[in-house]
């Protein structure tokens, strides 16, 4: 049994390996060729990644797109879990609040971004907003039809136990609800990433948005791809760090969402 | 029929009981008494009511109209005096067997290890010794209804309301159950109302057996199987009183079905 279990991490590892491998090589391969004079190869990219970690560039930058985003994900991710509770658990509240995070995630959100500008001015604020409103729809929405569809039957069973209402909501339609939560959340992280460099490209180029619009008008198109592939990295890294959490929270018996 | 059963008070008393869902009349002018300490089954055709009125006795449905009292109190929800075995078990997935079994005195505030020691004890009452740490998904049907069995009997509770408990599991281990719940009805001194669809195992488990008709639902008939109570587990099947009820029973539901 063990000895299995380590055959298939070992199995799956190399998988990634070889997907990465592949991904990384036909890039190579399609920077060489060239498909386009503005898309390098993969090891110009990564030497140009090399040159803004020593010089230290790429941590400065960070410092400033982390800011907004990780205010945005974390605002997002309290507030759209109480509010999808609350969707879920009253239909009152549902048919009041449903519709606006329905009509927030369909909204273009660069003819938003204006509006934004206007109410909040160029600096933290509207960046939070953005990745907001990048973020929460997904996950209030995913936690309110989990909230909704937590079986009736192990509901009325706390009911019938003389469980109070809190202990209902805690101990009963929460954990059953975790996995599709979690879910929600990691589609609403994903989102916060795309929502904090489309606000640097938008409103004020800093931090990664800054090096990107830069090494794109001085033609380093090398640099540009660097920081894009350095965005990615982050968000896969932050992705299974929700999961890890998601697995000490709840022992690891939410099988079958991978995202590595 | 027997003197004992009609001098003995009513743990749960249902009084012209109604029940619609919407449109659907489920229950029409039920009234029916549980003896304290007997065991009582609820036999019908599939649909004609049972859940819906266990439900209600134990709180968890509001009637249309009509009343229920527990102790010759009127229940206005669920409370501590009732216990509920469930249809479809209800145990939590993610809880080991120990957790779920423990689960109600959770609820009630009982303290981690007072608890666990009263699950560990239930669990092996109910031949579940060595699951403890195992997780409902690695359990057999009739394994967890064991569970769901055990988690009603810890709370201690004076009413134990059981719907079709034997119901997912195979013949030989539904005798062996029906055994035993002999055994807790003689043992436990607590009032049992025990839904079934099976005629034999109404008649070899039952005190009273009240036979409900198709919706919209009310009791056509009860029945005191007296003759054969003091017998041993084995001879009951074999019993002539047993059978002649078995078939009375058969006799007065065939028209119903089809
Ligand atoms: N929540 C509900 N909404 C609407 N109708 C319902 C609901 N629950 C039950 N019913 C109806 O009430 C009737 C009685 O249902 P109930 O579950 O009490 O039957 P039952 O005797 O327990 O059946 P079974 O033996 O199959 O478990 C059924 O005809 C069903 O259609
Ligand atoms: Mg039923």
């Amino acid at each position: 049994m063990a000895g299995k279990v380590i055959v298939m991490r070992h199995r799956s590892f190399l998988l990634k390996c070889l997907s990465a491998l592949l991904v990384f090589g036909s890039w190579e391969i399609a920077g060489r060729v060239p498909v386009s004079f503005a898309f390098p190869t993969f090891l110009e990219s990564m030497l140009a990644l090399w040159v803004l970690i020593i010089e230290g560039t790429l941590f400065v930058a960070y410092a400033e797109t982390l800011k907004p985003l990780v205010l945005g994900v974390f605002i997002s991710g309290v507030l759209g879990i109480g509010i999808g509770l609350w969707v879920g658990l009253s239909k009152k509240f549902d048919w009041l609040v449903s519709p606006i995070f329905v009509v927030m995630q369909t909204a273009p959100l660069a003819a938003l971004i204006p509006l934004l500008v206007m109410a909040y001015g160029i600096g933290l604020t509207s960046k939070v907003f953005v990745v907001c409103i990048m973020a929460m729809p997904v996950i209030v929405l995913n936690t309110g039809g989990a909230v909704r569809n937590t079986p009736i039957s192990i509901k009325e069973m706390g009911h019938a136990f003389l469980g109070s209402r809190s202990d209902i909501v805690l101990k009963i339609i929460l954990p059953a609800a975790s996995p599709i939560i979690f879910a929600g959340l990691r589609l609403g992280v994903s989102a916060g990433f795309i929502g904090a460099i489309l606000s640097e490209l938008k409103i004020t180029p800093t931090g990664v948005g800054d090096i990107i619009t830069y090494s794109r008008s001085i033609a380093d198109y090398p640099t540009m791809y660097a920081a894009i592939l350095s965005i990615i990295l982050l968000a896969v890294v932050f992705l299974n760090l929700l999961e890890r959490m998601e697995k000490t929270l709840f022992g690891g018996l939410n099988k079958g969402y991978v995202t590595d | 029929m027997s003197a004992k059963s009609q001098n003995t008070d009513n743990a749960v008393s249902v009084r012209n009981v109604y029940k619609n869902y919407g449109d659907v009349q489920a229950l029409h002018d039920l009234s029916l008494d549980f003896p304290r300490g007997q065991l009582t089954s609820l036999l019908g055709p599939s649909g004609c009511g049972k859940t819906t009125l266990l439900k209600i006795i134990a709180g968890l449905l509001p009637a249309s109209s009509g009343e229920i009292l527990v102790n010759g109190q009127p229940v206005s929800g669920p409370g501590p005096d009732r216990a509920f075995v469930f249809q479809d078990f209800a145990l939590l997935p993610w809880a080991t067997v120990l957790r779920n079994v423990a689960f109600g005195l959770e609820l009630r505030g009982v303290v981690k290890s007072e608890r666990e020691a009263i699950a560990e004890k239930y669990i092996a009452d109910v031949g579940l010794k060595g699951f403890e740490h195992s997780y409902p998904h690695e359990l057999s049907g009739g394994m967890r209804q064991r569970v769901g069995l055990a988690r009603a009997l810890s709370v201690d509770a004076q009413v134990l309301l059981m719907d079709e408990p034997f119901s997912a599991v195979d013949e030989q281990t539904r005798r062996k159950f029906q055994e035993d719940l002999l055994g807790l009805v003689k043992n436990e001194n607590k009032t049992f109302l025990f839904v079934t669809h099976s005629i034999e195992e109404a008649v070899y488990v039952s005190d009273q057996i009240a036979i409900l008709l198709p919706r919209p639902s009310r009791v056509s008939e009860i029945i005191r199987p007296s003759g054969f109570r003091h017998k041993d587990t084995d001879s009951i099947r074999r019993d002539s009183e047993y059978l002649d009820i078995v078939d009375k029973i058969w006799s007065s539901l065939r028209t119903y079905v089809e």
